[in-house]
C-alpha cells in the first residue's frame, strides 16, 4: 500500500470538506459543519460511504479488475444509454438516475470503468500502438462513452475522456496528434481575439512563404503538404466564426467569450469569471480567514461548493492556502506517475496513467477556469467540490490503482 | 518505448501548476483591485445624514428648520426587469427622462453596479407617500431621508443666508474630506459662517449584504459604524418681531437698518431692503429661482447693512467732535462763527458752541474743528502737518470700528474707509497735498466711508459711553450656550469717556430742538440722535441717514437707518429709527401719521 498517496488523499479530502462547509456557512444561522441541511454534512456522509467502497476495493482479489474490466466497462455503457431514458433532470443535465433512495451518475464511474476498459486493451498481449486498428479501437473506447455523455449535454464531463490522450502518448502514440489538436484550439482563441481575419492570414501568409524559402530540402511533396496546410488553417479561420455562432449554443459561445473578455459584459456571460477571479483575489496573501469569506459566502460566486470551491480556498486562506493546495496536487500527481512508472505490468501502468490524466485534467481546467484562464467548463476539482457520485467516482479510480499498485509484485510471479 | 514521455508528462505537471501560482501571486498578491471590489460587492456602505441645527430668534421663536426630502439611490446590478411604466407612473417621470438619469447615472465618476448611488433628488413628502408603499416592487432601489430647510417667516433672509448643494470648487477646496457631492452646504449668511455647528457629523453604517441584496447583518459587528451627530442649534439675538416690523418700514426703499443691544452687541434687527423670500431658495426651489433673485437689478441678495460702504455725513461730526476734545483743540464751550464763505451750511444759527454745532449740524464749524485737529503746527510745512494730524486722527476714528471690518458672525463684511496718509499719497499718486484738498472729510463726505452695522455700533458706542461688544447675530450656540469668544470681549475706544457725555447732551438736543425734532422726539422716552443727509448725484435726493439711542440713561436700543435717495436724515431715517425706538421699548407706537408716513415712502 502507497501510504504517500493514501495521506496526500486524507488530506486533500479533509481540506475540501472545510471548504465546502465555509462556503455554504452562513453567519446568521451558524449552522453546525455536521449538519446535514448543509452540504458539507452530507458531503461527509458521502465521505463516510467512500471508506466503505475503499475498503470494498481493498478487499476485492486484485485479478477481479483485469478480469471483467470489460464487463464492468459495459455496464457502466449500458447505464450510460439508460441515462436518458429513465434519468432525472437535475441542474438542466438529464445525467442522474436513481433507484429507491440511491441514486448516481453513471457518467462519473464511466471515468474508471473506461480507465480500465482500455487498460486492458492496451495490457493485451500483441497489441501495438503503431496499428491502426488497434488505434481506431482505442478511440472507439473513449469516443462511446463521450458520445453518450455529450447527449445528456454535459460537455464538460465528456472532454474529460481527451485526457485519455496522455495515455496513448505515454504508450507510444505519435505526438502529431495532440500537436494538431492543441494547435486548433489556439488558432480558434486567436480568432475570436483578432477582430480582423486578414491579420491573421497575413501571418499566415508569411510562415508560409518564409518555410518554403528557408526550406532545405525543396521537395515538390513537401512544398505541397506546406500549401495545403495554410490553406486548411485559412479555412479553418473563415469557419469559427460560423463554428462560434451556429455550432456552438448560447451558454457555451458565452463561456468562449467570457475567457477571452469577461469585462465586455460583467454582468452577463461574464459574472462567473469576473466573480470568481474576485473572490480569489480578494483573498490577497494571508486570506480572509476561515469563514470570513464574502464573496462565495453571499453567493456571488455561483456554485461555490462545486465547481467553484477553489474560490473559497483562494478567498478565505489566500496565497498560501493556495499555494499549499496546488503543491498538494502536483505532490499527488508526480506520485502517481511515480507509481505508474515502477509497474512491471501494462495493465497497471496504463490504469495509472489514465488515473493520472483524469486527475490532471479536471485539476488543470478546473482551477483554470476559476482563474479566468480556461472557459467555464463545469467540471468538478476531484475531492474538493461537493458532490458524491464524483468523490466516489474519483475514490474508486484512486484506489484500484492502489490495490494493483500493492499486489505489483504478485503480478510478475502470474506472468 | 519510453523516450523521455515520462519526463514530459512530469514538466506539463510542473508548469501547468506553475502558470497557476503565477496568476495567483499577480491576482492575491500584486493587485489590490481585487479587495476593493469584493468589499463593494458585498459591504453597502449607508450614510446618515445629521440633522442641521435649528435658528431661533431671542425670544425662542422658530426662524429656520427642517423639512424632510428623499432621494432615491440605486444599485444597478439589484434591478430586476425594470417595469418601465409602472416605474414611470410611480415616480412621475417621463421615459425620456428616465432613459436620461440612466445615462447620466452610468456616467458618473462614482459609479459601480454594486454601489448605492443616487438616482432621484429632492423628492417631497407627497411624493414619498406615494412611492414608499410601491418601492417593493423596484428590487435595487432605496430610499435616503434627507432633510431641507424651510423658514417660518420671511423676515432677516440676508442674514441667515440659504444653503444649497456643494459646488464643485466648494468640494475641491474641502480638503478634510467632509463633504460628498450633493451635500448641503451653507452658503452664505449665518449658514455659511456657523456651518461647523449647524451641519453636525455625519454617520455611516456598513451593512453586508448577499448577492440577491438580502441584508446580512452589519460588518464588522458594527465596529467601524458611527452614528450621526445632529447639527447645533443656534440661538439668534434678533427680535423677530422687531425685524418684521423693520421690514415692514422698509418695504419699497433701498437701504438698511441695524439695531443693536449696547451693553452686548447683540443685533436686534438685520434689515436689508430690498431683501426676498428665503423659502424661494430651498430643496427644489434653488436652482429654479437663485438664477432669478440673483440677477434682480435691485440686488436682494446684496447685505447692504454689511457690504455697503456709503459716506456717512452729517453723523460723522459726533466723532469728529469727540476726537477734537481729546486731542484738547477744542472745548464743549469753544464758539465758532458759520462762516458760509468756505462751505455752506442750513438754518439761522450764526456763532454756536459745540452742543449748538452738533444739534444745527453747522458745516462750518467741524470744518474748523478739524483743521484745528490736522494743522496742530507740529511741523512747519503745512504738508507734513496735515499728515501727522491725520495720522492721530485716523488712529482715533479707527478705535471706534471705523475703516476696518468688525468681525460680524457674517461672512463677506466690508471695512468701509477712514482716510489715512496712506490712502491720500495713492490717491493723489504722489502729488502733495494738505488740509484745503481733503477738508470734505470735516463733515463725513470726502473719501470717508462707512458700513450701516459700523453706523449702529457707533451708537452703541456712544450708548456705552465709550466702549462697545462687536456686534454679532448668535447669542448662544447650542440651547444654553455662549456666543463666540470674540464677541465677549469689550473694545474701548482712545476717547475718555468725559468726553461722550458731552456727545450724549448734544444727541438729545439734536432729537429736542435740532434737526430731527419733529420726527424723532418720543413723548416719554429721551432719544438721542443725530441726522445725516448724504450728498447723491442729482437728480436723486440725497441719502437719509439717522443714528440713535434710547433711553438716555442705561440705553436698550442702539440703531442705524440709512434709506437711500429718501432726502434729508431728520425724515425718512429719523422717522424709522424712532419708529422701531417705540416698537422695542414700547411694543409699537401712537404716532400713527409718523408710521404713514414712512409706507407711504415719499420724503420730497
Amino acid at each position: 500500500m502507497d501510504w504517500v498517496t493514501v495521506l496526500l488523499y486524507a488530506v486533500l479530502v479533509t481540506f475540501g470538506w472545510l471548504n465546502i462547509y465555509a462556503s455554504v456557512y452562513d453567519e446568521t444561522i451558524n449552522q453546525s459543519i455536521f449538519d446535514l441541511g448543509l452540504s458539507s454534512g452530507r458531503q461527509l456522509l458521502f465521505i463516510g460511504a467512500g471508506l466503505i467502497i475503499i475498503l470494498a476495493i481493498l478487499i476485492i482479489d486484485m485479478r477481479f479488475y483485469d478480469t471483467f474490466a470489460y464487463a464492468i466497462y459495459g455496464g457502466i455503457l449500458f447505464l450510460l444509454i439508460l441515462v436518458p431514458i429513465i434519468g432525472k433532470e437535475v441542474g438542466g443535465n438529464k445525467a442522474w438516475i436513481g433507484i429507491g433512495i440511491f441514486g448516481g451518475q453513471p457518467s462519473e464511474f464511466a471515468k474508471f470503468a473506461t480507465a480500465l476498459a482500455v487498460a486492458k486493451y492496451i495490457g493485451t498481449i500483441g497489441f501495438r500502438m503503431d496499428n491502426l486498428r488497434n488505434q481506431l479501437v482505442l478511440f472507439a473506447m473513449i469516443g462511446l462513452p463521450m458520445v453518450l455523455i455529450l447527449l445528456q449535454k454535459d460537455t464538460g464531463t465528456a472532454l474529460v475522456f481527451t485526457a485519455f490522450m496522455v495515455v496513448f502518448y505515454r504508450e507510444g502514440m505519435s505526438p502529431f496528434l495532440i500537436l494538431v489538436g492543441i494547435g486548433c484550439a489556439i488558432i480558434f482563441v486567436l480568432a475570436l481575439l483578432v477582430d480582423n481575419n486578414l491579420y491573421l492570414y497575413a501571418v499566415i501568409g508569411v510562415v508560409w512563404f518564409a518555410l518554403i524559402i528557408f526550406s532545405r530540402r525543396k521537395k515538390i511533396k513537401r512544398l505541397a503538404l506546406l500549401t495545403v496546410g495554410a490553406l486548411a488553417l485559412i479555412g479553418m479561420l473563415q469557419s469559427v466564426d460560423y463554428v462560434v455562432e451556429k455550432v456552438l449554443k448560447p451558454h457555451q459561445q458565452n463561456r468562449v467569450k467570457a475567457l477571452i473578455n469577461p469585462d465586455a459584459d460583467p454582468l452577463g456571460y461574464g459574472w462567473n469569471v469576473t466573480q470568481s477571479k474576485i473572490a480569489i483575489g480578494s483573498g490577497g496573501f494571508l486570506g480572509k480567514g476561515f469563514l470570513h469569506g464574502t464573496q462565495t459566502k453571499f453567493d456571488f460566486v455561483p456554485e461555490q461548493s462545486t465547481d467553484f470551491i477553489f474560490c473559497t480556498i483562494g478567498e478565505e486562506h489566500g496565497f498560501i492556502g493556495s499555494l499549499i493546495t496546488l503543491s498538494l496536487w502536483v505532490a499527488l500527481l508526480l506520485r502517481i506517475v511515480f507509481i505508474a512508472e515502477r509497474q512491471k505490468n501494462r495493465f497497471t501502468r496504463v490504469f495509472a496513467y489514465a488515473t493520472l490524466s483524469i486527475l490532471f485534467f479536471h485539476f488543470a481546467v478546473n482551477i483554470g477556469m476559476t482563474l479566468g484562464l480556461f472557459p467555464v467548463i463545469g467540471i468538478p476539482l476531484p475531492f474538493f467540490s461537493y458532490g458524491g457520485s464524483s468523490f466516489w467516482g474519483f475514490t474508486i479510480l484512486l484506489f484500484i490503482l492502489l490495490k494493483l499498485d500493492a499486489h505489483r509484485g504478485e503480478v510478475l510471479q502470474r506472468i | 518505448m519510453n523516450d523521455g514521455r515520462k519526463e514530459i508528462v512530469q514538466v506539463i505537471i510542473v508548469l501547468v501548476a506553475l502558470v497557476f501560482l503565477i496568476k495567483l501571486f499577480s491576482i492575491q498578491v500584486l493587485d489590490n483591485k481585487y479587495a476593493e471590489l469584493a468589499d463593494s460587492n458585498a459591504i453597502l456602505k449607508q450614510i446618515d445624514y445629521p440633522v442641521r441645527g435649528l435658528l431661533y430668534d431671542r425670544n425662542g421663536k422658530l426662524l429656520v428648520y427642517n423639512t424632510p426630502e428623499y432621494d432615491i439611490q440605486v444599485v444597478t446590478s439589484e434591478i430586476k426587469q425594470l417595469d418601465t411604466a409602472a416605474f414611470c407612473s410611480v415616480f412621475r417621470v417621463t421615459r425620456e427622462e428616465l432613459k436620461l438619469k440612466f445615462e447620466e447615472l452610468r456616467a458618473k465618476k462614482e459609479y459601480s453596479p454594486v454601489k448605492l448611488t443616487t438616482f432621484l433628488t429632492q423628492l417631497s413628502n407627497d411624493d414619498f407617500a406615494r412611492i414608499q408603499d410601491r418601492l417593493i416592487d423596484f428590487p435595487g432601489f432605496y430610499i435616503q431621508a434627507r432633510s431641507t430647510r424651510s423658514y417660518t417667516t420671511s423676515a432677516f433672509a440676508n442674514g441667515l443666508g440659504y444653503v444649497s448643494e456643494i459646488s464643485k470648487s466648494q468640494l475641491d477646496r474641502d480638503t478634510t474630506n467632509t463633504y460628498r457631492q450633493g451635500d448641503y452646504i451653507g452658503q452664505s449668511g449665518l449658514e455659511a459662517y456657523y456651518e461647523k455647528y449647524l451641519s453636525g457629523k455625519r454617520g455611516v453604517r456598513f451593512k453586508m449584504r448577499d448577492v440577491d441584496g438580502i441584508d446580512k447583518g452589519s460588518f464588522k459587528n458594527g465596529e467601524l459604524d458611527t452614528l450621526s451627530v445632529p447639527g447645533k442649534n443656534l440661538i439668534t439675538t434678533i427680535d423677530l418681531d422687531l425685524q418684521l416690523y423693520g421690514e415692514y418700514l422698509m418695504q419699497g426703499k433701498a437701504g438698511s437698518i441695524v439695531a443693536i443691544e449696547p451693553e452686548t452687541g447683540e443685533i436686534l434687527a438685520f434689515v436689508s431692503g430690498p431683501s426676498y423670500d428665503p423659502n424661494m431658495l430651498t430643496g427644489k426651489n434653488y436652482s429654479k429661482n437663485f438664477k432669478f433673485i440673483s440677477s434682480d437689478t435691485t440686488k436682494p441678495l446684496f447685505s447692504r447693512p454689511l457690504m455697503a460702504q456709503y459716506r456717512p455725513g452729517s453723523i460723522f461730526k459726533i466723532a469728529q467732535a469727540m476726537v477734537a476734545l481729546q486731542e484738547g483743540v477744542i472745548t464743549p464751550e469753544t464758539r465758532i462763527v458759520c462762516n458760509r464763505s468756505i462751505i455752506n451750511c442750513h438754518g439761522s444759527h450764526r456763532n454756536e458752541d459745540l452742543r449748538g454745532a452738533i444739534t444745527h449740524s453747522c458745516n462750518p464749524y467741524f470744518h474748523n474743528v478739524l483743521r484745528r485737529m490736522l494743522n496742530k503746527g507740529k511741523a512747519n510745512d503745512p504738508f507734513t502737518d496735515t499728515r501727522i494730524g491725520l495720522e492721530e486722527w485716523n488712529q482715533h476714528m479707527r478705535s471706534f470700528g471705523f475703516g476696518k471690518p468688525l468681525g460680524i458672525d457674517l461672512p463677506n463684511e466690508k471695512s468701509g474707509l477712514v482716510p489715512s496718509p496712506a490712502s491720500y499719497d495713492k490717491a493723489y499718486r504722489g502729488r502733495a497735498w494738505k488740509f484745503s484738498n481733503i477738508y470734505s472729510i470735516a463733515i463725513g463726505e470726502g473719501e470717508n466711508l462707512v458700513v450701516p452695522i459700523q453706523m449702529a455700533n457707533f451708537a452703541a458706542t456712544i450708548a456705552n459711553r465709550g466702549y462697545y461688544y462687536t456686534p454679532h447675530l448668535v447669542k448662544s450656540i447650542g440651547e444654553s450656550g455662549k456666543p463666540l469668544p470674540a464677541f465677549q470681549i469689550k473694545h474701548f475706544t482712545t476717547i475718555d469717556s468725559t468726553y461722550f457725555s458731552v456727545a450724549v447732551d448734544a444727541m438729545q438736543s439734536v432729537v429736542e430742538g435740532g434737526t430731527a425734532q419733529y420726527r424723532a422726539k418720543l413723548s416719554d422716552i429721551i432719544v438721542c440722535g443725530k441726522t445725516g443727509t448724504v450728498e447723491n448725484n442729482p437728480p436723486l435726493f440725497d441719502h437719509s441717514v439717522f443714528i440713535a439711542f434710547a433711553p438716555r440713561d442705561n440705553p436698550k436700543i442702539a440703531i442705524s437707518v440709512y434709506v437711500e435717495d429718501a432726502g434729508q436724515g431728520g425724515r425718512a431715517a429719523a422717522s424709522i429709527a424712532s419708529l422701531l425706538i417705540e416698537k422695542y421699548l414700547q411694543g409699537g407706537t401712537k404716532r400713527k401719521h409718523i408710521e404713514d408716513y414712512v409706507l407711504r415712502g415719499d420724503f420730497d
